[in-house]
């Protein structure tokens, strides 16, 4: 009974951490960028939807919408001033580009924010499904990201921006021979992993409370996740957020909380080691 | 005779060898860069604490407190130098030697009363050993899948660490104060000895570097960097000599883990293994000029001096990571070879001072 509990509970925060994966693995897949600002947007979209509640007074939900339209130009803004000059440098100086946006962000949202709790007061109530009770906010959040990822393939894969965004992926040379302006489309790249992370991070602010250091957290468990799926694979992330999600639920069950880290990372190690295409093979 | 002959001619072939190895090496070690810095990092050591009677160092209590620091960061940063810029491995989670060696130095110390420097050779021989045993797994990883798998080592180390009970698990270990007035007299004499060890390492670090960058494993280590197939065709062994390195790059941070958290007198996970830390490393490195062998002691010198300066200005004291974000990103984008790097691109008579 309680096992299911766990079960039920980590499987849904799984949704969430897939989305912030797939904005990680999507901006890795198609630039070949890690891009460390990833925690700091996680956190902005926190952040975003509790001003958005707390100060304007909108729904989260409707916070969460506008927070995603603004990580896409905040997105597109940082790949503009930070990454473009260095996009063919090595991966030493693309990692610092990040790096440094993730400082002037926490630097700021620290001076701002200070460093204390906050949370989204905001709750749905409980479902009760046979022994387990289930959170709405999670249940929303879990539907809301399976939306989110179909929206993307539809994108991607039916959308002339989303078939540019693959070209470029594949071959960024021969997309620009055949006309594909690739500036933009990297940036409309890293603006699309923007928004998935801020997305991700204004569904974590309606179900726990949250720090400006917060999404440094959830960045490197997008970085597990993004491998365990398969580096640039959209709908790997999902599946490995929900996998992380689970083991991260089912294991209290077997062992005590704070080793669960230690398996967490040892398993991350073994899988770069040893399959470090990801559990479902990366994105070609 | 002819037997004569024969025999002294091998002779001859092996002493002109040595003589030959003899010139090489005292050119190399006469450049004036090695001696400019050697010298630059025992003045700017050696000062705070030339004058040692006690009013003296309460007068330069805050002197000596940033020196050390500023010292540790050279330890830290130049020798992480030898793997990032001259093997071109990027290592985000390198101060996973420092926290163990820290743990491992301590422990000794509070559990076996051993002395300082027993400690600090325990710390670096654990730091090389795990160097050794995790460089032979993950140094098959190349580029970003290398830098990931030294951040998943970190975090799995330190969730590690905070459930082991010999190192006292989340709350970690300290020092009872009788340690230090026990052995050295008072907590300042034994702040002395720290210092002077850590001036001593500093030193070390510049002259390790500098040889394995004069050496022609460093010469390796560089076409590595630049094409690591192609090294091997040449006939580097790139595997064996990137472990090499990386165990290089991790005894020094290993040992002085072991003095900083002496100095503290206590170490707890979260501070052994700050993974924030690791990457600030990797900014000083960028700041002074990857790859050479000043560029790392100037970035540590001009990045923890900047901090000061921010964190004590009442203007930028809120907002200084964000400053130093906005400064790492203009070195990144406009001066990506780093002050170092730069001067010697830009102005060619510096390429024979500086390294």
């Amino acid at each position: 009974m309680d096992f299911f509990a766990f079960l039920i509970d980590g499987l849904l925060i799984g949704f969430v951490y897939g989305i912030a994966a797939m904005g990680l693995t999507l901006i890795w897949g198609v630039m070949n960028v890690i891009n460390l600002s990833h925690g700091a947007i996680i956190t902005l979209g926190m952040f975003g939807v509790y001003l958005a509640f707390a100060e304007l007074g909108l729904h989260p939900y409707l916070g969460i919408v506008l927070v995603g339209m603004a990580g896409l130009l905040t997105g597109m803004v940082i790949y503009a001033v930070a990454i473009h000059r260095v996009i063919n440098a090595p991966h030493l100086s693309t990692l610092l580009a990040t790096f440094a946006v993730n400082m002037i962000i926490i630097g700021i949202g620290t001076a701002y924010f200070t460093t204390n709790a906050r949370n989204v007061d905001f709750s749905l109530g409980s479902v009760k499904a046979g022994p387990v009770n289930i959170q709405v906010t999670r249940l929303v959040a879990a539907a809301f990201s399976v939306a989110v990822t179909g929206s993307l393939y539809f994108f991607l894969y039916r959308t002339k921006y989303g078939k540019y965004i693959r070209a470029v992926s594949n071959n960024r040379e021969a997309a620009e021979l055949m006309g594909i302006p690739s500036a933009f489309i990297l940036a409309l790249s890293f603006g699309l992993g923007t928004m998935l992370a801020g997305i991700a991070g204004g569904m974590i602010a309606t179900f726990f409370p949250f720090t400006i250091l917060s999404g440094g957290t959830y960045e490197v468990k997008s970085f597990v996740i993004g491998v365990l799926g398969g580096i640039g694979n959209p709908l790997g992330a999902l599946i490995g957020g929900i996998l992380l999600g689970i083991f991260e639920g089912v294991m209290p069950y077997f062992t005590e909380t704070s080793w669960v880290p230690v398996f967490e990372f040892g398993l991350f190690v073994a899988i770069l080691l040893f399959r470090p295409q990801g559990l479902l093979g990366a994105k070609k | 005779m002819t037997t004569q002959g024969t025999d002294a001619k091998p002779q001859n072939e092996l002493l002109n060898t040595l003589l030959d190895n003899f010139k090489i090496w005292t050119k190399k070690l006469s450049h004036p860069g090695l001696w400019i810095t050697i010298v630059g990092v025992f003045i700017l050591g050696y000062l705070p604490i030339a004058d040692q009677s006690p009013e003296a160092a309460f007068a330069n209590a805050t002197a000596r407190e940033s020196t050390f620091t500023i010292l540790m960061s050279i330890v830290l940063v130049s020798s992480l130098n030898i793997l990032l810029g001259y093997t071109g491995y990027v290592s985000f989670g390198h101060i996973v030697f420092y926290g163990l060696g820290g743990y491992v130095g301590l422990y000794t110390i509070i559990e076996h009363q051993w002395p300082l420097w027993k400690a600090m050779a325990a710390g670096g021989a654990a730091a090389g050993v795990l160097a050794l045993v995790l460089g032979s797994a993950i140094l098959r990883l190349r580029g970003a899948y290398f830098a990931l798998a030294t951040i998943g080592i970190n975090e799995a180390m330190r969730a590690f660490v905070s459930n082991y009970d010999p190192f006292g698990g989340a709350v970690g270990l300290s020092i009872h104060f009788r340690v230090y007035r026990e052995t050295y007299g008072s907590y300042q004499d034994a702040f002395l000895v720290m210092y002077k060890a850590m001036l001593g390492l500093a030193i070390a670090a510049v002259v390790l570097s500098y040889l394995v960058k004069s050496s022609k494993f460093g010469l390796g280590l560089m076409a590595i960097r630049e094409d690591e197939d192609a090294s091997d065709i040449m006939g580097v062994i790139p595997y064996r000599s990137k472990i090499i390195a990386y165990m290089l790059s991790a005894i020094l941070p290993g040992m002085v883990g072991v003095v900083f958290f002496f100095k503290a007198s206590t170490i707890e996970p979260a501070a052994a293994f700050k993974l924030h830390t690791s990457i600030e490393w990797l900014v000083m490195i960028m700041l002074g000029g990857f790859g050479t062998i000043m560029g790392p002691v100037l970035g540590a010198y001009g990045y923890q001096n900047l901090r000061t300066i921010l964190l004590t200005s009442e203007f930028f004291k809120n907002i200084q990571l964000a400053v130093a974000g906005l400064m790492l990103l203009g070195i990144i984008l406009f001066i990506p070879a780093g002050l170092i790097g730069w001067l010697r691109r830009h102005i060619s008579f510096t390429r024979r001072v500086l390294t």
